[in-house]
């Protein structure tokens, strides 16, 4: 059974998500949706799943403020976050490139990740392109840093991040990547050179695994159905729902 | 209740107001967006809670705005603001760039008629180093150390938006839009566009009082049905994704956007 590049980064969000009690999702995230999606129906039901701006998935009735406070409360358990730019310390940035304000490329704004960063316990980067383009050694501005100081009131902060074309795990104390799995079909070479920061080696770097064909049928049934909710274009261009 | 025409509600926004306005899936009222672009509008200062998308690229575009505070503005799946960019780009607004869970709390804070509100985030963030009103103070509930941002109250002059349904006694009902709860709470003046308006009392039916502002809240109700075409109204129509499409092609050089707009003025009644 032949695996797409976006079912394995689904697979591979998914299998992190183990154990997480409520996931929530935010925006322009189909592929993090799906994967909280998969492992809700992996789990049984005993991951909760949140996802902004669908119809039947969202669980919020309080206002534009209730993800926050939730976050603010320790009720969400893993989250996703992305950036025009990523650097190796997990500084992410969705404002732009140059100097602040008038930068010569500009994004859309740093959205709740100013305070979700902090507080979301296991929060998941994601970004599909994996160049240096994307993946900087310093970001430009900083929309929300990868770490603070002891001071700072912080119980949450990045886990991993996943890209187009391997896997890193983001150790807090080092304020470092550590390259875990390269997905197949991609080399430690290839990551080296589209990678603009200093990164680790885990000590047995494996091939990122595939879904087995229960899984990926879930995926391809069920889960297709639910995210085209809030992805339509997304579920029809990948799953052909 | 005075209930006016769509026209003389954006005559009513004066020129230099602070105006709050709802991310793009909760009832943004673009008939009356036009008509605020139509009666040349300028110097508003946006305040978008939190992210604003088409509502406030075309109130960008059209030369109305001069300060915008947001922690987005995009158009979401059809990509990104071209006005918004441009604007920001060329440094001809003045940019307050914020995050979602402090523009929620300030307005709170107005709602509540204090001063300031804390909030969790932001230390070490570029954002706070570009925004000299929100101040770090140390926790003075705490023993240890613990520097936590305040945010200074946000109290609109206007809160703009549009909503499924009001009453003759001016109550208004949001539905699970609660965001436009906290905003006519916070604003010194409130303006309403709605799809109906019913002879049912909506604060004397138990099942809607809940999502209902209180006509206390409420300045003036303009009717106007499809008022946030071509964004959608939760319950009432789905986006015009289409449109929006077109609108996001055009959006991307100044030309294009006026033949856009001038387009929509003319479909669009006011």
């Amino acid at each position: 059974m032949d695996c797409k590049p976006q079912e394995l980064l689904i697979f591979t969000i998914a299998r992190m998500l183990e154990g997480i009690d409520h996931v929530a999702v935010g925006v322009s995230s189909p592929i993090p949706g799906s994967a909280a999606l998969l492992q809700r129906s992996l789990s049984e039901g005993k991951t909760q799943v949140t996802v902004l701006n669908s119809r039947n998935l969202q669980t919020l009735n309080d206002g534009a403020g209730e993800l926050f406070d939730r976050a603010a409360q320790g009720r969400i358990g893993a989250f996703f976050l992305s950036g025009g730019q990523i650097d190796g310390h997990a500084n992410i940035n969705l404002v732009g490139i140059g100097d602040y304000p008038r930068h010569h490329v500009r994004w859309s704004g740093s959205f709740g990740s100013a305070m979700l960063y902090y507080l979301v316990p296991r929060v998941i980067l994601f970004r599909e392109e994996h160049t240096r383009r994307t993946l900087v050694d310093q970001v430009d501005f900083i929309s929300a840093p990868g770490t603070s100081p002891p001071e700072i009131h912080r119980p949450g902060g990045p886990y991993a991040l996943v890209t187009g074309r391997c896997v890193f795990m983001f150790d807090r104390k080092k304020a470092h990547f550590r390259l875990t799995s390269i997905h197949p079909g991609h080399s430690l070479d290839e990551v080296h050179e589209n990678t603009g920061f200093a990164f680790d080696l885990a000590d047995n770097i494996v091939e990122t695994p595939l879904p087995d064909a229960p899984t990926l049928a879930l995926l391809r049934g069920p889960i297709a159905q639910e995210i085209a909710d809030p992805y339509p274009a997304f579920a029809h261009q990948v799953f052909g729902v | 209740m005075p209930e006016i025409s769509v026209r003389e509600l954006a005559n009513r926004i004066p020129d230099g107001a602070k105006v709050a306005i709802p991310p793009s899936r909760s009832g943004v009222a673009l008939a009356a967006t036009c008509a605020l672009i139509d009666r040349k509008a300028r110097n508003l200062h946006l305040i978008a809670i939190p992210t604003s998308g088409i509502q406030a690229d075309m109130l960008i575009g059209a030369g109305c705005v001069s300060v915008m505070e947001c922690a987005g503005v995009t158009l979401d799946e059809h990509g990104q603001a071209g006005r918004f960019v441009e604007t920001v780009k060329a440094g001809s607004i003045t940019l307050r760039d914020s995050t979602c869970p402090a523009l929620v709390s300030g307005l709170q804070a107005g709602e509540k008629g204090i001063p300031f509100m804390p909030m969790r985030g932001l230390i070490g963030s570029d954002l706070l180093k570009h925004r000299p009103d929100y101040k770090v103070i140390d926790n003075p509930m705490s023993d240890d150390p613990d520097p936590i941002v305040l945010l200074p109250a946000i109290t609109p002059d206007i809160a703009l938006f549009h909503a499924p349904l009001a009453d003759r006694h001016g109550n208004v009902w949001i539905g699970n839009m609660r965001e436009l709860m906290t905003m006519a709470h916070a604003a010194r003046q409130t303006f309403v566009t709605v799809e109906e308006i019913t002879d049912t009392d909506l604060m004397r039916d138990e099942l809607r009082a809940p999502a209902t502002i209180p006509a206390l809240y409420i300045t003036a109700i303009a009717h106007a049905r499809a008022g946030s075409w071509p964004l959608g109204l939760q319950g009432c129509h789905d986006p015009d994704n289409e449109e929006l499409a077109r609108y996001a092609a055009a959006s991307r050089d100044a030309e294009s956007f006026a033949g856009w707009l001038a387009r929509t003025q003319k479909r669009v009644t006011v």
